[in-house]
């Protein structure tokens, strides 16, 4: 505030108006955000199956079950697995093809709206896609590893398989995104730099150990947030790959989400899918408070 | 000022030498291998129902009665529309609100502030399956499921661009304000005719990442349509896909129809859609 005319009634006005235009805004948040939050945590200590029956109250009973569900224990350990795999899947690949594209000239434009396509087309489809695409008998994957004089594989089909495949499609599907981002941090890089370390005699995997990774770090956090909540929150690539079979097939791919969904909506049992709803909750803020603590602390230089 | 903060990315060409060609090798064969689903989708939905399940790519008669087949049998373009009315519903909404409170927190002083900050930031921590039981539970009450209110309503304000906006209008100025009060304006007019006008490549980047985000969505639209008029697209297609059973001409064409106009805007956009990602993925 430089010149205020009048100080009194100019902090009244910014007040008046600031509460008019929080006025929907903050209602919303509450009413569609914070209150349903608490009400999935009353909701978890119920053993609600219908809006029109008595729910009873059942303390911790949901939760107890949760200890003892082998599919939601496959649910947990397959969503860690997708995590754990996916992640450096994506940003490996997102980075290297983000390198890649810097340091060309021709086409870049055009190659990185090509990579970034799968990335805006509704998953739905895409999922579809990948189903017919990797199908044991006609697909064209297969065909190509006949051609090879490979054996066909089951992909979706297989339990041991499915998993994987699942996860390429999200990654094929994420990629564009993590290249972009990549692609601007990159230019964020000061050349000079690189032509310092070259006069220095630095190898390119000095360049990149020492310059790119360090100066890339918080694009790096940032990507590893967007990607892990990607993950922990599967759902619709998984519930479209195996439609008639959510998560199959024998729970294979199933994740958390699907899970809730499968409790839920498929077999009415809305008090025991708030629990797991509650579990995803505190894995999520787990998640992000060890990626905020252990990954931000390397951020400043 | 924001708005020169895209503008020299288009001008630092940091690699002027000629590539080697093996970069374009590796990058070309990649851009195939990400390409292909979409080929071959496109393909399969030019293809009559025997020629499927032979072995070649190229369909024997191409034909495009899949599509009139499709358009036929389903609501498609009811879906379509249901997509697109849903994401611009949302997308004006998010607008209109997210830049009021990114406004407020960013250049108003009053009491509260901090808390009704910490509240707003807290609810990004939610993930949505723990909203959607209770949401549906709501609906059910109120007797809105299955209505187009009911789809839109948890989309209409969102803590991602409100966080997104206040960076921006915290770049801004202050003095900027100070004139505008000198010159009479009242606070509102401050918001609406200094403070918007400012933020305007924010506000095109948040536009496009939520309509996209709106159009694409699945989770809660699936939970609570039940009609087969109220559905949108990516539901539509997915309870096609699966009544279709084999009929893989038939699903490739439902999802080239939902992939192609996606592709047609971004063709025409492409600039601006991949500038708006990045601007909402390196400020947000």
């Amino acid at each position: 505030m430089t010149k205020p005319k009048k100080p009194f009634s100019l902090a009244q006005r910014q007040a008046i108006w600031a509460y008019i235009f929080l006025l929907v805004p903050l209602t919303f948040f509450l009413v569609i955000r914070l209150y349903p939050a608490f009400d999935a945590l009353r909701l978890s200590l119920l053993d609600f199956r219908s809006p029109l029956k008595p729910a009873p109250f059942i303390g911790l009973d949901n939760f107890k079950e949760l200890l003892e569900d082998s599919v939601f224990h496959k649910a947990l350990w397959n969503t860690l697995l997708y995590t754990l795999i996916g992640v450096p899947a994506q940003l490996a690949l997102g980075l290297g093809i983000a390198m890649l594209l810097s340091s060309i000239n021709r086409a870049k434009g055009f190659l990185r709206a090509v990579y970034f396509a799968p990335y805006i087309t509704p998953i739905v489809a895409s999922a579809w896609v990948w189903q017919w695409l990797l199908n044991k008998n006609f697909g064209p994957v297969n065909a190509i590893m006949i051609g090879l004089g490979l054996p066909a594989q089951p992909f979706l089909q297989s339990p041991d398989q499915a998993l994987f495949a699942a996860t390429a499609l999200v990654v094929w599907q994420q990629l564009g995104f993590q290249i972009v981002i990549f692609i601007a941090g990159l230019e964020g890089v000061p050349r000079i730099y690189y032509e310092a370390a070259a006069l220095d005699g630095a190898n390119p995997w000095q360049r990149f150990r020492f310059i790119t990774l360090p100066l890339l770090n918080a694009t790096i956090v940032f990507s590893i947030v967007v990607a892990t909540n990607g993950f922990l929150q599967l759902f619709t690539q998984i519930a479209n790959l195996n439609p008639t079979d959510k998560g199959g097939p024998l729970d294979s791919t199933l994740t958390v989400a699907l899970y809730i969904y499968r409790q839920g909506f498929d077999s009415s049992r809305f008090g025991y899918a708030s629990a797991i709803t509650v579990v995803l909750f505190i894995i999520i803020l787990l998640f992000t408070i060890l990626q905020l603590t252990v990954l931000r602390k390397r951020v400043d230089y | 000022m924001t708005s020169t903060q895209i503008a020299p990315r288009a001008t630092t060409k940091r690699r002027p030498r000629q590539a080697a060609w093996w970069l374009y090798v590796v990058l070309i064969l990649g851009g195939v291998i990400t390409a292909f689903p979409f080929l071959w989708m496109f393909l399969t939905s030019l293809k009559t129902y025997q020629d499927v399940f032979l072995p070649n790519i190229i369909p024997t008669q191409p034909t495009f009665d899949n599509y009139s087949e499709v358009l036929g049998k389903t609501g498609f373009l009811r879906w379509f529309l249901n997509s697109v009315g849903v994401a611009v519903a949302t997308t004006i909404s998010v607008l209109i609100f997210d830049s009021m409170v990114a406004y407020t927190l960013a250049k108003l002083r009053f009491p509260g502030k901090e808390i009704i900050f910490v509240l707003i930031l807290s609810t990004i921590m939610i993930p949505t399956e723990m909203l959607v039981i209770p949401w549906y539970l709501g609906a059910l009450k109120l007797g809105i499921a299955d209505s187009y209110f009911a789809i839109a309503l948890p989309g209409m304000i969102t803590a991602f661009g409100i966080f997104l906006l206040r960076g921006f209008f915290e770049s801004i100025p202050d003095e900027l304000f100070d004139a505008g009060r000198l010159d009479g304006l009242s606070e509102f007019g401050l918001y609406w005719r200094i403070g918007l006008p400012l933020v305007t490549p924010a506000l095109a980047a948040l536009a496009i990442f939520n309509f996209l985000g709106n159009y694409n969505a699945y989770l809660w639209p699936l939970i609570i349509i039940q009609s087969q008029e109220m559905r949108t697209l990516p539901v539509g297609i997915a309870l096609f896909s699966s009544e279709a059973g084999t009929q893989w001409h038939l699903i490739m064409t439902a999802s080239s129809l939902a992939v192609i106009p996606v592709l047609i805007v971004f063709a025409i956009f492409q600039k601006q859609i991949i500038e708006g990602v990045v601007l909402t993925g390196t400020k947000g």
